[in-house]
């Protein structure tokens, strides 16, 4: 018994990816007819192409009629996803094995989220009522939990710990400064990073993703009909989802410097696309940065450093848009905020643009225009540290 | 032989600083400190704070548990099933609220000793007053409990020597269910009805118990009519008599709590063969006399009041005071309301929520907070044993200051603790401001937040004292 993986199966054919921001002028309706309308233009395709439907929402809707009434969509099957913030990778992790498993010709993937009409701080969830005796943390704070705990196990000091989470949240500001689609377009400064207002623990106000609306969209194909609909598909080497026991905040042996769902996951991921080395044949990652401490701790957790030296590679400039191995190139969670059923398209949305060569010359990575690289990955964590899921996707510009 | 079998008081950590308020408002405050519960505390919490410490010193399961204080969190509802429920007694136990006013104190204690099986009773306070009050600057909350049963049940410590009461109906200190503090009538009238209440009550005391003022070797005077008790112990007939320190200068008078509370630092201290008369201003008056025995010699109170006055903290403001007890209604984080406990899975969940008790793998030996059914080692399911965890201490592994959480007293320090022997939590740090890796700290019973008019009491953690 094992994961097989659909390696080679399916491809994206066409991608749609709404500007992320707080869209007081759009609504839930709207922004998924712009994402779906760009993905249809983007493949080719009609709507009436289309045969069954993957739509991630955490909050914003809820069946399959959230998406079927705004689109209008002619009696097909639309299955409403929700998988924490791995919402929107669930989404397009179904649909490729829809067509995998030969059901479906032509399927598609979208997300969406509006948190912007709560009016409150950071994400909002459901109530579930229950016995008052769960932790009351915010999302910061949980995350925050890591950056103690790594300093402590790697001996790593306060001072040297903000210097690298401040490194990661610049070098997200800098590439998502030439995002036109993220919210937050502007470089901000190392000083200005650490010297923000504290949220939870060490993190400051810069160390947190944004708070955004969104939607994106990807279609998708057997493999052996891509070229029918364009030049440059992108196939689906990988997809891996774990959700593991939720032990890390009740079992004394979780130290708060790994999340073991993402390593299975990506040993999972790496088995499936044959991949050996991640470090050196990945060209690019969008990973979940949805705090700073999160990206550092999944930089080891990916493969992508090795134990206890993440910190020195995220220093070293290793993962930045000229780096050898480029992280969030788009500008990640920290620039674009995370509407939670649209992250995990938007970011595979990264690994089209980037993968095909078509990003803006500012951002086009050089490790697939110069490296040769051809594969790119896409992660994403819901929960918090010792009790998440965890997805990774790998896809390719090439079959083998 | 009747009487005390063990006790325990619990003082909070904070104090505030009785010159903060006259800073604050250009007039009243005074010297000294007074004892303030935790935005995380009320009646209830502290009352099991002071019962976990008594049940430390004693080993007798009581078939009652009687609570007494002017202010109770909940009315309609019993609040000392959640005393019940936090220590883990047996469910044929009894548990019931003597509430309203301060006097109730000494009804609760009258009631059990003038029963025949053990009882605890448990006498705790949060007393407010209006900004600049007398109330406000006078009083201070705490609580106290004591375990009363014969020398069937243990060694008696303080035996029962009896008392005598005195009634009259007279406005003196009022307060409607809906007020957040009482109003007094002119101090003098109260003066005026008081002492001869006092008067007529030590004489009947005396005279039923056969003693005289000049067998008392300690007096404790207390009354929230301060004037009045001032002039109390003479009305009594004590002049000359020694007259425990009413802890006014240190804590504030700390309404139902009080007699308790200065009896109980009395008794901390106390030598075998001492005859200690209590005198209660309360909407009357009533006199009780207790004589220690030998066995108080071999009796060590879980932690003394003189210890919890030493360990306070006095730094607590005077706006973070009125923002803890509803006065100063402030500007919440842009964040949603805190929901209020659910009463089917609180229901389901009696034991952990209320008690802390996790649940042990018989296999592994794993300890899980909150108790699972699934072991996290090796899987074993439905073979564990319900464990006590609430008196087991632990370190910190983590932690973080959360400055987003909604709190009326933010920033909220969150702490992940590994307990002695196994099991890990994940919870708020009270009574602290600082925190590291490798902290010591210990359980105690809060009330987390009220929400649609539910108390959502559980556990947090706090610093070991050192």
């Amino acid at each position: 018994m094992a994961s097989k993986g659909i390696k080679d199966q399916v491809a994206i054919i066409g991608m749609g990816c709404t500007n992320f921001g707080e869209h007081w002028d759009k609504s839930v309706d709207d922004m998924l007819i712009d994402a779906a309308q760009e993905a249809y233009a983007s493949a080719g395709v009609k709507q009436t192409d289309i045969d069954a439907y993957w739509f991630g929402t955490l909050g914003s809707g809820v069946s399959g009629l959230t998406l079927s009434r705004a689109l209008k969509i002619d009696y097909k099957p639309v299955t409403r996803v929700e998988n924490m913030c791995a919402t929107g990778s669930e989404a397009f992790r179904n649909a490729c094995y829809a067509v995998a498993s030969g059901a479906y010709d032509v399927v598609m993937a979208i997300g969406v989220e509006k948190l912007k009409d709560n009016g409150m701080s950071g994400l909002v969830s459901g109530v579930i009522p229950d016995d008052g005796t769960k932790p009351e943390l915010t999302a910061p704070a949980m995350f925050s939990l890591l950056a103690p705990a790594y300093s402590a196990k790697y001996g790593v000091d306060e001072t040297e710990m903000k210097d690298v989470l401040t490194r990661i949240a610049w070098k997200n500001h800098y590439n998502g400064a030439r995002n036109p689609r993220a919210q937050f377009r502007k470089e901000v400064g190392k000083d200005a990073i650490c010297n923000a207002p504290l949220i939870a623990g060490q993190l400051g106000i810069f160390d947190c993703s944004g708070v955004s609306d969104g939607s994106a969209a990807a279609i998708i194909v057997r493999a052996e009909d891509a070229y029918k609909y364009t030049d440059k598909p992108l196939f689906v080497k990988a997809l891996a989802f774990t959700a593991g026991p939720a032990a890390g905040p009740i079992d004394p042996d979780y130290d708060y410097t790994t999340f073991h769902e993402v390593s299975a996951c990506a040993r999972d991921a790496y088995a499936q696309a044959g991949v050996t080395d991640p470090r050196a044949e990945i060209a690019m990652a969008e990973v979940h940065d949805c705090f700073t401490p999160t990206e550092l701790v999944l930089m080891e957790d990916l493969g992508f450093a090795e134990r206890g030296l993440g910190w020195k590679e995220v220093l070293a400039g290793t993962y930045d848009l000229d780096g050898d191995l480029p992280i969030n190139p788009d500008g990640g969670l920290k620039s674009f905020g995370h509407p939670i059923g649209a992250s995990g398209l938007r970011m595979l949305f990264e690994c089209w643009l980037q993968l095909r060569q078509e990003a803006p010359a500012e951002r086009q990575i050089k490790t697939v225009t110069e490296g040769g690289k051809k594969l790119g990955m896409t992660h994403n964590l819901g929960g918090a540290p010792g009790e998440c899921v965890s997805f990774v996707s790998i896809v390719g510009s090439e079959l083998g | 032989m009747r009487g005390i079998l063990g006790y325990g008081a619990y003082v909070p950590y904070n104090r505030l600083k009785r010159s903060a308020i006259g800073e604050a408002l250009g007039s009243g405050g005074g010297k000294g400190t007074r004892a303030v519960a935790s935005y995380d505390e009320d009646a209830t919490s502290m009352a099991v704070e002071a019962a976990r410490d008594l049940m430390r010193t004693v080993s007798v399961t009581p078939s009652s548990v009687v609570f007494a204080t002017t202010s109770p969190p909940y009315l309609d509802k019993t609040n000392a099933n959640v005393i019940h429920a936090a220590l883990n007694l047996p469910s044929s136990v009894f548990a019931v609220d003597m509430i309203g006013s301060a006097r109730s104190a000494g009804g609760a204690l009258r009631s059990a000793l003038e029963g025949t099986r053990p009882a605890l009773v448990a006498q705790a306070d949060v007393r407010t007053g209006r900004p600049e009050s007398g109330d406000e600057s006078n009083c201070g909350d705490a609580a106290v409990t004591f375990m009363i049963g014969s020398d069937d049940d243990g060694p008696v410590i303080a035996e029962y020597l009896g008392g005598a009461s005195a009634t009259a109906e007279f406005l003196e200190r009022w307060r409607l269910p809906e007020w957040k503090y009482s109003r007094v009538w002119e101090e003098r009238f109260g003066e005026h009805v008081y002492l001869p209440l006092v008067t007529e009550a030590a004489a009947a005391a005396f005279k039923e118990c056969s003693l005289e003022p000049s067998d008392i070797d300690v007096a404790i005077v207390t009354g929230l009519h301060s004037r009045a008790a001032r002039g109390a112990a003479s009305a009594a007939g004590l002049d000359g008599t020694k007259v425990a320190d009413d802890l006014a200068l240190t804590l504030g008078n700390t309404g139902a709590a009080h007699p308790g509370l200065v009896l109980a630092s009395v008794l901390d201290s106390a030598q075998p063969g001492q005859t200690l008369m209590i005198v209660h201003l309360a909407d009357g008056c009533d006199v009780s006399f207790f004589r220690t025995t030998d066995a108080i010699t071999g009796y060590r109170p879980a932690s003394t009041v003189a210890e919890q006055i030493a360990s306070g903290n006095d730094t607590l403001t005077y706006n973070k005071y009125l923002t803890w007890r509803g006065f100063l209604d402030r500007e919440p984080p842009r964040r949603p309301d805190p929901e209020n406990p659910a009463a089917p899975p609180s229901y389901r969940s009696e034991a952990w929520k209320f008690a802390f008790m996790g649940s042990k793998d018989r296999s592994s030996g794993a300890v899980h907070l909150p108790p699972q059914r699934v072991s996290v080692k090796g899987g074993a399911v439905d073979d564990m044993d319900l464990v006590p965890m609430a008196d087991v201490q632990a370190t910190v592994a983590t932690f973080t200051i959360d400055r987003l959480a909604y709190s009326l007293s933010p920033p909220t320090i969150a702490v992940v603790i590994d307990f002695d022997g196994g099991g890990r939590f994940q919870c708020a740090l009270a009574d602290a401001d600082t925190v590291k890796i490798g902290d010591r700290v210990q359980m105690t019973f809060r009330r987390l937040m009220t929400a649609k008019g539910v108390h959502n009491y559980f556990w947090k953690a706090k610093p070991v004292k050192a």
